[in-house]
């Protein structure tokens, strides 16, 4: 690991002024950056510990929602009683993802920022876009399988790899973040990361000294609530392929849904035309057969991740078939 | 560049003045000769470094010490002690819970902070229902250990030592 500086943040705008120092890094887990700094993936000059601020909240909004404070622990959003009673897909995701012992240390805007875990951009000695602008990227034509099918470019294919940012997209979260000049701004989740096109190493809209303060979640969505994670082992591993979908059935018929993707492309994905293809229709295999061209209908496999196509396709049927059957 | 960081470990101050790069695990084996925690893969991925961290279980791999000025940490050495060994200890040599015993440490502590968890009603990945009431079954257990590898593969030992502690019958 290279050497580096360590400051302690007292507050939100001391935590953004020492960000926007060039080299600065926020750390708050520490379970994703600290992992990469010793790769030397990642060699910040100065580390910013936000832990010490107050961030660790789960409060009730004035319009019926949820404000997630960003250093709330993975553990403790899964196990709090309004998300468990009225975001169950959230709390299923969360318990979906890495360890009992790293999500008491991964945090909500940790979570959100996390890297991909592609090979090449952890082995400094290989080439990566991501990691080296320019540099070229060898997954393309090389180890892939966990890699993406939808949203990627020439330049890097690489996939998000949260669970919960999953969840956090098909229940329409907002992200709060706090800038330099004590500006606070929101942003729709769907809108913080970017697609990869000509510059993967820009992950986020967000600018060098911004502070994630909170995740923001609407009022809670009625239906049922399903996360569907397939990996290579039951528990401990990264999605291959995972769904996020709460459904809510009317007369026979899908009154409302919203579904979200994980393992399938460089953000969590979410495609509206999906949903609304769905939304009104009485369910059918014919009716998720459609909805899952939809979904495809631009997936482009790589060689050893070829198999995430049909996978997703299968995947997306079985969380329709079981959130159609049962909210009757 | 280093900074001055004091900790409760097992009960004991501690004013240590560590590199910013050093871990908690590595301040726990190589400066204060607490060789009971162990360093599997140092990426977060086996849980032999499991340590527990105002009483929540972390990988003390994955963390590091100049963050937890003020903390309060409890490593296998302060669980109990040869003469005086905790619940989950002993339940652990009743059932045969390892073999090389490089995991153990990591597993113990992991185990004794998971039946917390339970207790405080938190679900799993398993858990049919998540209002946490469910039974502490040896799927609920492997799933809740997860994050604690055994190259030996004791597994069967470890589930039920840890059924014993929790108070069920191990079988
Ligand atoms: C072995 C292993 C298995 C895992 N399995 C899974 C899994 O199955 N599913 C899954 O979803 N995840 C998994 N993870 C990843 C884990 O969820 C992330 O490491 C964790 O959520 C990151 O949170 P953190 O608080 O530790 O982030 P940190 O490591 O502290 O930070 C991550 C990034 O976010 C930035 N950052 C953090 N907080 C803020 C903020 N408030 N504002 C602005 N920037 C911020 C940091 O600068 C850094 O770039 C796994 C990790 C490991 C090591
Ligand atoms: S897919 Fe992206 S992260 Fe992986 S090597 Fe290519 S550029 Fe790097
Ligand atoms: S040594 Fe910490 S998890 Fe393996
Ligand atoms: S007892 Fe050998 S690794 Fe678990």
């Amino acid at each position: 690991m290279k050497q580096f500086d360590y400051s302690r943040a007292t507050s939100t705008s001391d935590a953004t002024r020492a960000a926007s120092v060039h080299g600065s890094a926020i750390i708050a887990g520490g379970t994703n950056l600290i992992d990469l700094m010793k790769l030397e993936v990642m060699s910040p000059d100065v580390l910013v510990d936000i832990n010490r601020l107050d961030l660790h909240q789960i409060t009730p909004t004035q319009d019926g929602g949820l404000r997630i404070g960003a250093l709330v622990t993975n553990s403790d959003l899964a196990a709090h009683e309004t998300v468990r009673r009225d975001y169950e897909v959230l709390s299923r995701a969360l318990l979906a993802g890495a360890s009992g012992q790293l999500r008491n240390k991964a945090t909500t805007g940790g979570n959100l920022l996390q890297r991909t875990r592609c090979a090449y951009f952890y082995d400094t000695a290989m080439p990566c876009n991501k990691r080296e602008p320019g540099s070229g990227c060898h997954a393309r034509d090389g180890f892939n399988r966990i890699l993406a099918i939808l949203g990627t470019s020439e330049h890097c294919i690489a996939t998000h790899p949260s669970d919960m940012a999953v969840a956090m997209m098909a229940l329409d979260a907002v992200v709060e973040v706090e800038n330099t000049t004590g500006d606070t701004r929101k942003i729709a989740l769907d809108d913080l990361y970017c697609l990869p096109g000509s510059t993967p190493d820009v992950e986020t809209v967000l600018q060098r000294g911004d502070l994630i303060t909170a995740v923001l979640l609407p009022q809670p969505k009625a239906g049922l609530h399903v996360y569907r994670k397939v990996r290579d082992r039951s528990s401990y591993a990264f999605a291959l392929v995972s769904v996020a979908a709460v459904a809510q059935m009317d007369a026979g018929k899908i009154a409302q849904i919203s579904l979200a993707f994980g393992g399938l492309a460089p953000k969590p994905w979410r495609n509206q035309q999906v949903e609304a293809a769905l939304t009104g229709q009485a369910p059918s295999e014919a009716l998720f057969d459609q909805a899952a061209d939809i979904l495809l209908a631009e997936a482009q496999g790589f060689g050893a991740n070829d198999f995430k196509i049909p996978l997703s396709r299968r995947t997306l049927k079985a969380v329709l078939r079981t959130v159609t059957e049962t909210s009757q | 560049m280093t900074r001055s960081t004091s900790l409760t470990i097992n009960g004991e101050t501690h004013v240590v003045d560590v590199d910013h790069r050093t871990t908690l695990l590595d301040l726990l084996r190589h400066h204060l000769d607490l060789t009971g925690t162990k360093k599997g893969c140092d990426h977060g991925q086996c849980g032999a470094c499991t340590i527990l961290v105002n009483d929540r279980r972390i990988n003390a791999c994955l963390t590091l010490a100049c963050m937890h000025d003020g903390d309060d940490i409890t490593t296998i050495e302060g669980l109990g002690t040869p003469d005086d060994l905790s619940a989950m200890q002993k339940a652990f040599i009743k059932h045969d819970g390892f073999q090389c015993g490089y995991c153990t440490a990591g597993q113990i502590c992991s185990a004794t902070a998971m039946l917390k968890e339970a207790k405080a009603g938190w679900p799993s990945n398993v858990s049919s229902s998540l209002d946490g009431k469910g039974a502490l079954s040896n799927e609920e257990i492997s799933e809740r250990m997860s994050g604690n590898l055994c190259r030996c593969s004791a597994y069967t030992g470890i589930v039920n030592a840890i059924r014993e502690a929790a108070g069920e019958t191990g079988q």
